[in-house]
Parts: C-alpha cells; structure tokens; sequence
C-alpha cells in the first residue's frame, strides 16, 4: 500500500455515484416541518474524490445519511457506484466499540467470509501496528480517528463516505490524519465523498468541491481540481483558496 | 504499613474487623440472655456439625441451590427478552406497563400459593413460582437498559452490514451488560428468600423445608446453621462467579484511580 509505484488495483464501483434530491424535510422538535434540502444534484466520478462544504446545519450531514441509506424519507434519487457494493463511513464521531480492540473493532466490519484476512499492512500505514490490542478509551481522538478510517479501508468498499472526519482535532493532528487519508486513498481510488466546512480540507483532498447555500440547500455552484496531488504544494494552495473564496464569497 | 500493601489489605481488614464486631455483640448478647431462643455462636455451629456429619445439610443446601439456579436462568432469559422488547418497542410497552405494575405489587406468597393449586405440589410450579415472583423485577432494570441503547453505534452495525446475530453479540449485549449485572445481583439475593418460602409451602426438602422443621421443634440453634450455611453458599458464588465474571466483562473501562 506504501507502494505507489504499483499498478493502482481497481477499486470502486464502475459508475458514478449520482445524487438528487428534490426535497427533504424534517418533523422539527416543535412538531413543526422543516425544509432542510430544496434541490442538490451532483455527481462523483469512479475513484474520484469529491467534497460538500456548506454553512452548518445546511444539510449535508443529512445527504451523507441518505447516501448512506440511514434516512429513506426524502424526494429523489440516489444512484450508486454499485448497486449493492460496500459503503464505507467514518462519521463525525469514531463510533468504535468501547468493549472491543482497536483490531476486534476492523475486523467485526469485514464481511464474515474474510474475518481473518491479513491487515497488517493497512494498520501500519496508519501507524497503528502498536495499537491493535487498545480499546478505544485508551486512545486519543486522532488515534480514534484513524481507526474509524482503518475500518473503513478494511472492507474494500465501493463507496467511501466520510463526515467531517477531521473535526475538533489541533492542526497538526488533522494535517497529519490527512496526509494519511490521501496516501490510503491514492494507494486505492475509491469514490469519495466528504463533507466539511474546512476549506483547505477540500482544496488539499478533493477532485471536485460542491458549494452548498443556507438551509434549504441547494447547490451554489461546483468546482473541478485537476492538479494532482502531489503537485498541491503550500503556494499553489493560496492561490486556489484565493480564487475560490473570489468566486464564493464567504466560504473561507 | 508500607501505604501499597493498606491499599490491597485495607478494606479488606475492615471487612474482617466489621464482622468480628458482629459476632462479638451476638456471643454477648446470647451470654447475657442465657436463653434457648438465642444461641451462642458454638451452639450454631454445633448445630451445623451435627447435620454436616449426616450429610443432611449438604442435600438440603443442594436442594435449595437448584431451584435458585433454576428459577435464575428462567426468570434472567423471560424478564431479558421481555424488558429488551418493551424499551425497543414504544407501543408494546405503553400496552404492557399496566400488566407489569400488577405483577411488581402482587405479594410472592399469592403467586406461590397459586402456583401449587393450579399446577400441584410439584418440583415446576415451585421453580416456577420463583422465577414469576423476580421476571417483573428483571424486565424493569432491562428495560430502563434497552432505552439507553446507543444509535449511532447501532447505525454504524448498519452501515457496516453486521449481522443481527452479530450486532446482538457485539453492539446490543455489551451495552446491556450493566443492567444485566445489576438485574441479577439484585435477583440472587431476592430470589433465594423466596425459594425458602416456596420449600416451607409446598417442597419436602430444601433449606426452606429444614428451617420450617425446626421452627416446629424451637431449635433456633439449628435455623442459624442452616441460614449461614446457605448465606456462605450465596456469597462463595459472588466471590468465585459474580464477580469474576464482571471484571471480565467490563475489562475494556478505563481503570479509575483509586482515591
């Protein structure tokens, strides 16, 4: 997996992952409707990596759970890269086990028939090979963090869905978390979608950036990356921010 | 004392210190009343050689020690399902709730006396008995667990396609662990009063059957041999089971500092 050199194995599912939703809303605690999506429509490449960012409370934690299938109660359509592939999530929170091992908690996600395939490389690539027998109390949030991503790579999946994985981490941390994230994924392009309201996230991660508006979203407009990667050094990424923020005021 | 070895002896030299105490006020207590209702401790334990040499005691305790094993599992398994179906299940529970505030009120002896009309003097009405009197009990501690239940952790067993058997064992059960701890700490101890009262009714042997033979013969000498005999019982399972078993189960806590 540190290998880049590799010839990159397929990874994914065949098509594009295509979201519409025509109108969501939601029972408030009041009892009374609230109109959480208007109309967003987007589409995710095949093993490519694309990011929602909005204002909070937009609605883009709620079109993860629909994309995820947590929440069936929306006008629209969903098409994904494969009709009954894996979904991966790594949710705002690490959601692990607290009575299970950092080991026990990747593996438990492996479908039955490949409960004891050979991780060892995916942990150390993450830098968890000394944590496998942990439990989760005894981690830190970014460790956490990197377990839940861990799960998620484990299972090979056809889609990757992940909410705001890096949040309420320092900078260091985060940054560290993300250089791993792209060295995981580019190991293995998997259709990615990711929400944030980090911007820099988006510009250092993503193929494709999806602008949300204020509840009820809609879509503000998209934007294509196609610098690679590794060519995202610190210049080129403030000159990005900055073209972006002219072209969307008040995103940064 | 070096401070490391009072913090692993401490407690329990308190322990032992509180019930010597106990037994002193009792040896002096029965010294000065010099009555055959309040033996001396030797008198007890006498009693209790006397039945242990025969082989008698260890029968009745057995006895006594089945039907508070069986009635356990029954009353643990019924009231479990029943308490995790009532918190996951808003309009069952709202249906149920009045049945289960009767059953909690109904007094042990009527569903005893009860049980031995409808069903006969028989080994399945007693356990039966016993394990009706606690399943009220069990399925209000699971329930009050089965509320608790975390759903993001439950979404994520979705996501991740678990099983059902799979989010049972590894998402739902650790949660309800606590309460299936608390329900069957308190259901021992509960369960074991009555078995001796099911015994006194309707059984021809048991602990409860002994205690009702002696009472009839005013020996209290040989009541308190059989109650403390059967209490060791009781606690050498919360020492070498219970209690085992917990520290297990909740190995994965972060270890508090003791203060």
């Amino acid at each position: 997996m540190s290998n880049l050199s590799k010839p990159i194995p397929p990874a994914g599912g065949r098509s594009a992952l295509a979201v519409e939703i025509r109108g969501k809303t939601f029972l408030g605690a009041d009892g009374e409707a609230v109109r959480a999506i208007e109309e967003i429509a987007f589409e995710v490449a095949p093993a490519s990596f694309a990011t929602l960012i909005g204002p909070s409370g937009c609605g883009k934690t709620t079109t993860l759970r629909i994309i995820l299938g947590l929440d069936t109660d929306f006008t629209g359509r969903l098409k994904l890269p494969e009709a009954d592939g894996r979904i991966a999530a790594v949710f705002q929170e690490p959601r692990l086990l607290p009575w299970r091992t950092v080991e026990e908690n990747v593996r438990l996600a492996l479908p039955d028939a490949e409960a004891g395939r050979d991780l060892d490389e995916l942990f150390e690539v993450l830098g968890l090979a000394e944590m496998r027998t942990r439990y989760p109390s005894e981690l830190s949030l970014g460790l956490a963090r990197r377990v839940a991503l861990a799960r998620a790579f484990a299972i090979r999946p056809s889609l990757l869905v992940l909410d705001e994985p890096f949040v309420s981490l320092d900078e260091q941390t985060a940054g560290r978390l993300r250089r791993l994230l792209t060295e995981v994924w580019s190991a293995r392009p998997t259709t990615a979608l990711m929400v944030t309201h980090n911007l820099r996230e988006a510009v250092e991660l993503s193929d494709r950036i999806v602008f949300l508006t204020e509840r009820p979203a809609r879509v503000r407009g998209i934007h294509e990356i196609t610098t690679p990667r590794s060519e995202r050094d610190t210049r080129w990424r403030e000159t990005t921010l900055s073209a972006i923020a002219k072209r969307y005021s008040g995103v940064l | 004392m070096p401070r490391g070895a009072w913090q692993l002896l401490g407690p329990r030299l308190v322990a032992v210190v509180s019930l010597a105490g106990l037994l002193a006020i009792w040896w002096v207590a029965a010294s000065l009343a010099h009555s055959r209702v309040l033996p001396t401790p030797p008198e007890v334990f006498d009693a209790f050689w006397r039945d242990a040499l025969t082989g008698e005691l260890f029968f009745h305790l057995a006895m006594t020690l089945m039907r508070v094993a069986g009635a356990f599992v029954i009353a643990m398994a019924v009231g479990s399902a029943i308490g995790i179906l009532l918190g996951m299940n808003a309009e069952a529970n709202r249906f149920f709730d009045p049945w289960l505030i009767l059953f909690l009120n109904i007094p042990a002896l009527v569903l005893i006396v009860l049980a031995y009309i409808w069903f006969g003097l028989n080994e399945a009405a007693a356990i039966g008995a016993i394990a009706v009197n606690k399943i009220p009990n069990v399925v209000v501690t699971m329930r009050e667990g089965a509320r608790t239940l975390d759903r993001d952790l439950e979404e994520m067993a979705r996501v991740y396609r678990f099983s059902g058997l799979k989010t049972l064992r590894h998402v739902v059960l650790p949660q309800l662990q606590p309460y299936f701890a608390a329900a069957s700490r308190s259901g021992i101890s509960l369960i074991w009063k009555i078995a001796l009262v099911v015994e006194l009714l309707g059984r021809s042997n048991g602990v409860g059957f002994q205690i009702n033979l002696y009472f009839q013969l005013f020996d209290v000498a040989a009541i308190l041999a059989y109650t403390l005999a059967f209490v060791a019982v009781m606690l050498t399972i919360e020492f070498l089971l219970v209690q085992p078993f917990e520290a297990h189960s909740t190995r994965w806590r972060p270890k508090r500092a003791r203060g």
